[in-house]
């Protein structure tokens, strides 16, 4: 096989995989990695790599709208990405100490957990109309969330929680090259108490930097390999493009359900080749 | 008042000029990886595919100098990696961004804050 096919079908894959995050919305990020090692057996390190720089790419596309739309609380964000930015710093610092068998095993974990939370009903939490958190009134986080009849004021709870659920949402995201949207919405969501739409939003302004923050050490160590990360990074972006188009026109609840059974399949595979050590 | 009406204005010019650095970002860095992708394919594009196994990357593809040394040749390898790095320099110009935009409004505050962030950032990209 020569260099201009293989970059081709890397590039077809990862095209599929952003389409079908961008559709879903459960991201593509987490199903790059997962693909390139199992499919075209990269390397884990260069597949980390490439993930993480398509994960700039597309989260920085989608909080274009977001932002516009003064959905995402950029306090909110800025605050929690200091969290955020240590937690990727210390992942990315840990990835030489951690065999990637374990790093296979950890990621076949959060594949797994990944699907069970997005296969579960989303359930609209109502902020209770408890008064703010003195941390949150301290550091203004307290916004209004645009809807079609004005704005609704919320408040934001459990700021030390959520603070430190964001470490951890952003260790994932150094060791695994993943956004870890999903642990970011459960800080903002479930621990804070905001409403789900600005959950969304602001965890998507924060993957960038978060990201960023790994990719930084990842490409000073030599795991990011242009070879393999140009067909991953197009090919994510060209197919979130795509698939942000089509969101409204396809019919999501199967194809939703055909995504989260590929992210258990694949969740299972590098579970078992870590645990094997063959990955 | 839960809502501070006060900067509620300024939030809204940050966050228009916040999503233009995000689109022009993206859209500059896909354009060099691409036109680096393009070169390197017309000119490695038949040879055989190494196996990918890892071996790290060369010290010229580590560091911005070496990049920006590469792009000087022309070297199809080092364009594609400027791609990544303005990909990933990208967020980094939103905190940039937001930094100004924070300064601007005088929330001292949230100046510290995006201060203690992007020094975070500059710590993970330079040093380590």
């Amino acid at each position: 096989m020569n260099i201009a096919f293989g970059s081709l079908a890397l590039g077809l894959g990862s095209l599929a995989a952003g389409f079908l995050g961008a559709l879903t919305g459960l991201g593509g990020g987490v199903v790059i990695v997962p693909l390139l090692v199992l499919v075209f057996h990269v390397d884990m390190r260069y597949a980390i790599g490439a993930s993480l720089v398509s994960v700039i790419a597309t989260s920085s596309g989608a909080a274009v709208a977001y932002v516009q739309e003064g959905l995402s609380n950029i306090r909110l964000g800025m605050f929690l990405e200091i969290a955020t930015t240590l937690g990727a710093i210390s992942g990315a610092a840990l990835v030489t100490h951690v065999p990637t068998r374990t790093l296979a095993v950890l990621f076949g974990l959060v594949l797994l957990y990944s699907a069970y939370l997005s296969s579960e009903r989303v359930v609209q939490s109502r902020p209770e109309p408890t008064g703010p958190s003195p941390a949150a009134s301290w550091l203004r986080l307290n916004a209004a969330q645009p809807t079609p009849a004005g704005p609704v004021p919320y408040v934001v709870q459990n700021v030390t929680g959520g603070f430190s659920l964001m470490y951890v949402a952003g260790v994932l995201s150094g060791l695994l090259g993943i956004g870890s949207g999903a642990v970011k919405v459960l800080a903002m969501d479930h621990v804070m108490r905001l409403p789900f739409k600005v959950s969304t939003a602001t965890s998507n302004f924060m993957i960038g930097v978060t990201a960023a923050a790994s990719a930084g050490i990842y490409l000073r160590r030599g795991y990011l390999d242009p070879g393999i990360a140009w067909p991953v990074v197009l090919g994510v972006l060209a197919g979130a493009l795509i698939g942000a188009r089509t969101l409204v026109r396809a019919p999501i609840g199967r194809l939703r359900t055909v995504f989260v059974a590929v992210i258990v399949l694949l969740g299972i595979e590098m579970l078992y080749n870590g645990l094997m050590g063959r990955a | 008042m839960i809502v501070d009406r006060e900067t509620r204005g300024g939030a809204t010019r940050l966050n228009t000029w916040l999503s233009h650095v995000l689109r022009a970002g993206v859209a500059v860095s896909a354009v060099v990886i691409l036109t680096g992708a393009a070169i390197y394919l017309a000119r490695h594009g038949s040879a055989r595919l190494g196996d990918r196994v890892f071996h790290g990357e060369p010290a010229d593809l580590r560091s911005v100098t070496g990049i920006v040394g590469g792009v000087r040749r022309l070297e199809s390898r080092a364009i594609v990696q400027l791609g990544l790095l303005m990909l990933i320099a990208t967020p980094i110009a939103r905190v940039v961004a937001s930094a100004i935009g924070f300064l601007w409004a005088r929330d001292r505050l949230y100046v510290a804050l995006t201060g203690a962030v992007l020094m975070l950032l500059a710590y993970s990209l330079f040093r380590l």
